[in-house]
């Protein structure tokens, strides 16, 4: 039998074209969430890389990269601390695209996805591919805000957004699973919000002292 | 499942105004563990019919409270969870919660000795106050400053004890914003913070802080973009966003 707060009872519809993943609410609002400042790159400075398990690594400059194919997305988001937004509207450039410029190496199993500023973190790359994630360089028809990520973020909508790195430098292919920055501050490693993946003891192989990350 | 952040049927053993819009619950916990200050807790609730909300919560008291926790809670416009806990909540009653959580806005994070330089919004001071119990109730006396920028006097969450605590504690500044509304001959900040709000706290302290920066998104990017521009190094600059998305 669960808990049941007497007199508690859902304030909004919960019966929506959208479905909300379990403890997520809807917002309308895009927050900002972030561990330090805001880093702000210059366009003439930055790129972006694929490196580690390539059999040769891939920089492109902005201009290059900006001339890539994009496509539009509008995926629905989710935050692990609790918020979701639906339909957001992007424009970028599809992981596939990315991944038709490199060879990745066969042991090649994850992807540590590194920033400016700093921030990094790690996904299966299972779950960049197959239109399931983008490098997102518009938001709302506007070139991506910097507080938001620009000018360039990773969106992989399906994982909780930590996963969806901000101010983007590239992507590192590796054979084992290392934790980025929040995942070594107790994080989940894959952070399925349909599995309600939050933190390292939510996680189906989560060592028993997951807790002391934390 | 690590047995620590499985959810856990907590008691409320206090519930303290803080503000007109602000509460205190204090939580008496079955398996309470030491919190670093800073971290948070989440909080569910459940209907009958099987919805569930869930949101996070700052950790306003020390770890040296043991077993129990104080959460600060802001009540949300149409507030599904802040609504509840300010209307259906009375103490003795019971509320599931998981934690603590978060190992990256925590104090200490280098040397406990090192200048601290904290500043806050609205409730975004919640978990700077945490910070400040736990250097008090430690003995350390690194000095250490707290901006806090509020818009009316009747909106300063913990006044009294920030009050006491600065008078009694000479190695601890409190500097309050007032950003709409001042009390009558008030002297001191009425604006919103800007470069030179924080330079002259920067300048309290003998060398280069830690610093904290917590409240609603504006106020943290601008602070944490301002303290850049001062000269301290990114990892010395740790934000949160704390406030109404909703919740």
């Amino acid at each position: 039998m669960p808990f049941i707060n007497k007199g508690f009872h859902a304030k909004r519809p919960t019966d929506g074209a959208h479905k909300l993943p379990p403890g997520q609410y809807e917002t309308p609002d895009f927050p900002v969430l972030t561990a330090g400042p805001t880093p702000r790159i210059p366009l003439v400075n930055w790129e972006f890389r694929l490196e580690g398990l390539v059999e040769n690594p891939v920089k492109w400059s902005w201009n290059e990269f900006s001339a890539l194919p994009m496509q539009s997305f509008n995926p629905d988001i989710h935050c692990v601390t609790k918020w979701s937004k639906f339909d957001t509207k992007w424009r970028g450039v599809s992981l596939d695209t990315l991944l038709e410029h490199v060879q990745l190496k066969p042991e090649a199993k994850f992807v540590m996805a590194f920033s400016y500023g700093g921030y990094t973190t790690n996904l299966p790359l299972a779950d960049l591919r197959n239109g399931q994630a983008f490098i997102g360089l518009e938001y709302d028809g506007k070139p991506l805000a910097p507080e938001h990520g620009g000018p360039a973020r990773l969106v992989v909508p399906h994982l909780y957004f930590w996963k969806s790195a901000k101010w983007m430098q590239g992507l590192r292919f590796m054979a084992e699973n290392e934790p980025g920055f929040w995942e070594d501050n107790g994080y989940s490693m894959r952070g399925d919000p349909w599995k309600e993946e939050r933190y390292r003891s939510d996680d189906p192989d989560a060592p028993d002292e997951a807790h002391f990350r934390l | 499942m690590s047995r620590l952040l499985d959810w856990q049927l907590a008691t409320v053993t206090a519930i303290r105004p803080e503000t007109p819009h602000v509460k205190t619950f204090t939580l008496r916990l079955p398996q309470w563990t030491a919190h670093r200050a800073g971290q948070h807790y989440d909080l569910r609730l459940t209907a009958p019919d099987g919805y569930q909300a869930e949101r996070s919560y700052s950790v306003a008291s020390p770890p040296e409270q043991t077993g129990e926790i104080e959460l600060t809670v802001e009540l949300i416009a149409e507030g599904e969870v802040s609504g509840y806990l300010f209307d259906g909540v009375a103490v003795g009653d019971q509320l599931e919660v998981r934690g603590p959580i978060g190992g990256y806005f925590v104090w200490p994070a280098g040397p406990p000795d090192a200048p601290l330089l904290l500043v806050a919004g609205g409730s975004g001071v919640v978990p700077l106050m945490a910070m400040l119990r736990h250097r008090q109730r430690t003995g350390l006396r690194n000095l250490a400053v707290l901006l806090f920028s509020v818009r009316t006097p009747e909106e300063v969450i913990y006044r009294q004890e920030l009050e006491a605590l600065a008078a009694a504690d000479p190695s601890f500044t409190l500097l309050l914003t007032y950003t709409r509304q001042a009390p009558p001959g008030w002297a001191g900040y009425r604006r919103r913070l800007d470069a030179a709000m924080l330079a002259e706290a920067v300048a309290h302290l003998p060398g280069p802080p830690q610093c904290y920066v917590c409240g609603p998104t504006g106020l943290v990017e601008s602070a944490a973009t301002l303290l850049q521009a001062q000269g301290l190094p990114d990892a010395a600059i740790r934000t949160e966003r704390f406030g109404p998305t909703g919740g």
